[in-house]
């Protein structure tokens, strides 16, 4: 790993704390996997994987103040959710439509929602969250101002994380959204996780820029390029972002690039738009492997480690499975509760 | 009792809770220095300042998107969009997003936001400064929308949507910002969303409307009370969740119903109202269920003598009473 500073904030991260990065990527890799297994077993009926893409989530999570900072993502989220707290069992039971945190088994799988760790709701309308993202940006910014509360109180939000694929910077809701942070300076993480595809689509079908951080400019913030693979380089460029969030000087645009290694879901074959040699490359490129030598060498992880914790993910993997297996399905005349908030919700 | 006028009603509603609660806010276009294009907010920069009056992007996607965003981190946002044309590039943060947070979450995330939409005909704005909406957004379960033809309506209504957890829709009929006039009460009062009002007591036949339709109703029912005919007037006043008992009481007492809106006939609100009817007041009706609406075109035209002929008015109001009655 290139050593760009000896200020790096990455650098400064307690080695338990490497380690329990170095957890939750693998965790995420392992019930992303578990879910395929299942998938093609028949036992549910759709999948959508973060492979490829944990090292960015992870170096995401941990940069933020986690459980306490807002966080709106999007469906390829998985290993940043388990970062912030998602009990791994609440995943397996929206993959088997159970009655889970999320929405009570109303929404698809990947439609992350847990208000105790400020983490709102998401549709499948790719890019919606941007915008509502600086809204939440917007009533950080707004309480503060108002004297509501104290800037420096890190049990209240501070700012807010939105994540989305490259492919969603083409909606309009980007641009709007990205340009609410920049006129009004807001305490605003957009965090681009760009995987090359979108379903089968190119990036350069996408835009005319070389990178969507090209386009931070445009909006007045800055826009950063990062190696997606790499957990603490990801990991020191949105420490650099969540100082300029927590100090008031507004938005960044922070693109991580990495390679979406599966096809889009389940329900996709990526044979029909790239080829079996293009994916080996960037399996080779793989960051857990990678993040995994890099602790060896440092000697923050020993390979008896390594291997128990491969057996502690698998066994949470099975536990989760188990507790989502012998769960009930809601009953049906759920489907008509939460229409309204009551008005004593207020 | 003051009287007022529907603007400076929904004026008085605003300050009144920016003063109430210090999580309410105004975010749109124009709205701040400005006051807004109709003064709707006029003198509230001037009291709360730029923090809480906020003028938006020329962008309604975000003006809503923001809104829902703010509400969830629990802000009260008064979301306006400057006229109800405008709406679209927001339809899907309203129907999508803010109208399904609370059912999708479990009821874990609440919306509580306003949306504020000047909305109708009848003032010259041609197809694009004159539209009703209301049609596609009340077949969004989730979302609430409000619709007053009074003064005393328009501040205790606004109020109410301010307090509630959800995402509500107050569609203000603009052309009666000013032309509408009416008593308010001295101090705080609310209107509870949901019950529809009995503007006038009848017993011959009922009259369904709302916003500006139910205003001109009841002066098509003065008409024609000189003429022998008692008509009841019903003003809907929420269109989502639909007062069904207001409507099946009044034609269980009438049996004759009229249903006036000034959008399109086809697909419109009216549809519904008609359909209430026919399932819960069917055995109380002795005629058919009619509809005056503006006519199936897309838009009403800029130049007067076609927006006159688009519009329902007293007049042909009045007319249609005539005519059911004769049935």
């Amino acid at each position: 790993m290139a050593v760009n500073s000896t200020l790096r904030p990455a650098m400064r991260l307690a080695e338990s704390t490497l380690r329990e990065m170095y957890w939750f990527m693998l965790l995420s890799r392992r019930l992303d996997e578990r879910a395929w297994a299942i998938h093609r077993q028949g036992r549910i009926a759709f999948h959508i994987s973060a492979i490829g893409q944990e090292a960015t989530q992870v170096a995401a999570a941990f940069a933020i103040n986690r459980g306490v900072d807002y966080v709106a993502p999007y469906y390829r989220d998985l290993a940043l959710m388990l970062a912030l707290g998602m009990p791994p069992e609440d995943f397996m039971l929206s993959l088997f439509g159970k009655h889970d945190i999320s929405s009570g088994g109303r929404q698809m799988p990947f439609h992350w929602s847990y208000k105790n760790l400020n983490v709102i709701s998401g549709s499948a309308v790719v890019t919606t969250q941007v915008p509502q993202a600086a809204g939440l940006a917007f009533a950080i910014q707004y309480r503060q101002r108002c004297g509501m509360v104290d800037p420096a109180d890190a049990t209240q939000p501070r700012l807010a994380l939105t994540c989305l694929g490259e492919g969603s910077t083409s909606q309009g809701e980007w641009h709007e959204g990205m340009n609410w942070a920049g006129v009004h300076k807001l305490p605003m993480i957009c965090l681009v996780q760009n995987n090359m595809y979108a379903i089968s689509e190119k990036t350069d079908q996408q835009m005319a820029v070389a990178n969507v951080a090209d386009r931070a400019s445009a909006y007045g913030v800055p826009g950063v390029v990062v190696d997606g693979n790499d957990v603490l380089a990801v990991y020191d460029a949105m420490a650099a972002a969540v100082e300029r969030a927590y100090n008031g000087d507004g938005a960044t645009l922070l693109e991580a690039k990495m390679y979406r290694i599966t096809p889009h879901s389940s329900d996709d074959d990526d044979r029909t738009y790239r080829s079996r040699e293009e994916v080996e490359q960037w399996k080779a490129r793989d960051a857990i492997p990678r993040f995994k030598q890099y602790l060896i060498g440092e000697g923050i992880l020993s390979q008896a480690d390594a291997d128990a914790y491969d057996a502690r993910a698998r066994a949470e993997v099975d536990r989760a499975q188990q507790v989502a297996d012998s769960a009930p399905m809601p009953a049906p005349e759920e489907a008509l509760g939460d229409l309204y908030a009551p008005s004593d919700a207020d | 009792m003051p009287e007022i006028t529907l603007i400076e009603a929904l004026r008085q509603a605003m300050d009144e809770e920016l003063a109430r609660d210090p999580r309410v806010f105004i975010v749109g276009e124009d709205v701040g220095q400005r006051g807004g294009v109709f003064r709707a907010t006029q003198g509230l920069y001037e009291k709360y300042g730029e923090t809480r009056l906020i003028d938006s992007p020329l962008a309604e996607l975000s003006i809503m998107a923001v809104g829902i965003g703010a509400a969830m981190a629990d802000l009260r946002p008064i979301c306006e969009i400057q006229f109800a044309d405008f709406i679209y590039p927001a339809f899907n943060q309203i129907v999508n997003e803010g109208s399904r947070m609370y059912y999708r979450s479990n009821g874990a995330w609440c919306v509580p936001m306003v949306i504020r939409v000047p909305y109708g005909g009848g003032i010259g704005g041609g197809l694009y400064h004159s539209q009703s909406i209301e049609a596609y957004f009340s077949h969004v379960p989730g979302l609430k929308i409000v619709v007053p033809s009074t003064p005393h309506d328009a501040k205790g209504l606004l109020k109410s949507a301010v307090r509630d957890p959800n995402p509500v829709m107050v569609l203000e009929p603009k052309k009666g910002y000013r032309a509408i006039t009416g008593e308010i009460p001295d101090g705080e009062y609310t209107v509870p969303i949901g019950p529809a009002r009995i503007a006038r007591e009848g017993r011959d036949i009922s009259v369904f409307a709302y916003g500006m339709m139910a205003y001109y109703a009841a002066q098509a029912a003065e008409t024609v009370a000189q003429e022998g005919i008692d008509a009841e007037v019903v003003d809907l006043r929420t269109l989502l969740p639909l007062d069904k008992d207001a409507i099946v009481n009044s034609v269980k007492k009438t049996g004759k119903a009229l249903i006036v809106h000034e959008d399109t006939l086809t697909m419109g609100y009216g549809a519904e109202v008609a359909a209430v009817i026919a399932n819960d007041g069917f055995e109380y009706l002795d005629g058919p269920v009619r509809r005056l609406t503006g006519p199936d075109v897309p838009g009403v035209p800029f130049s007067h003598g076609m927006q006159d002929f688009f519009m329902p008015n007293p007049d042909t109001i009045a007319a249609a009473i005539r005519d059911l009655m004769g049935y």
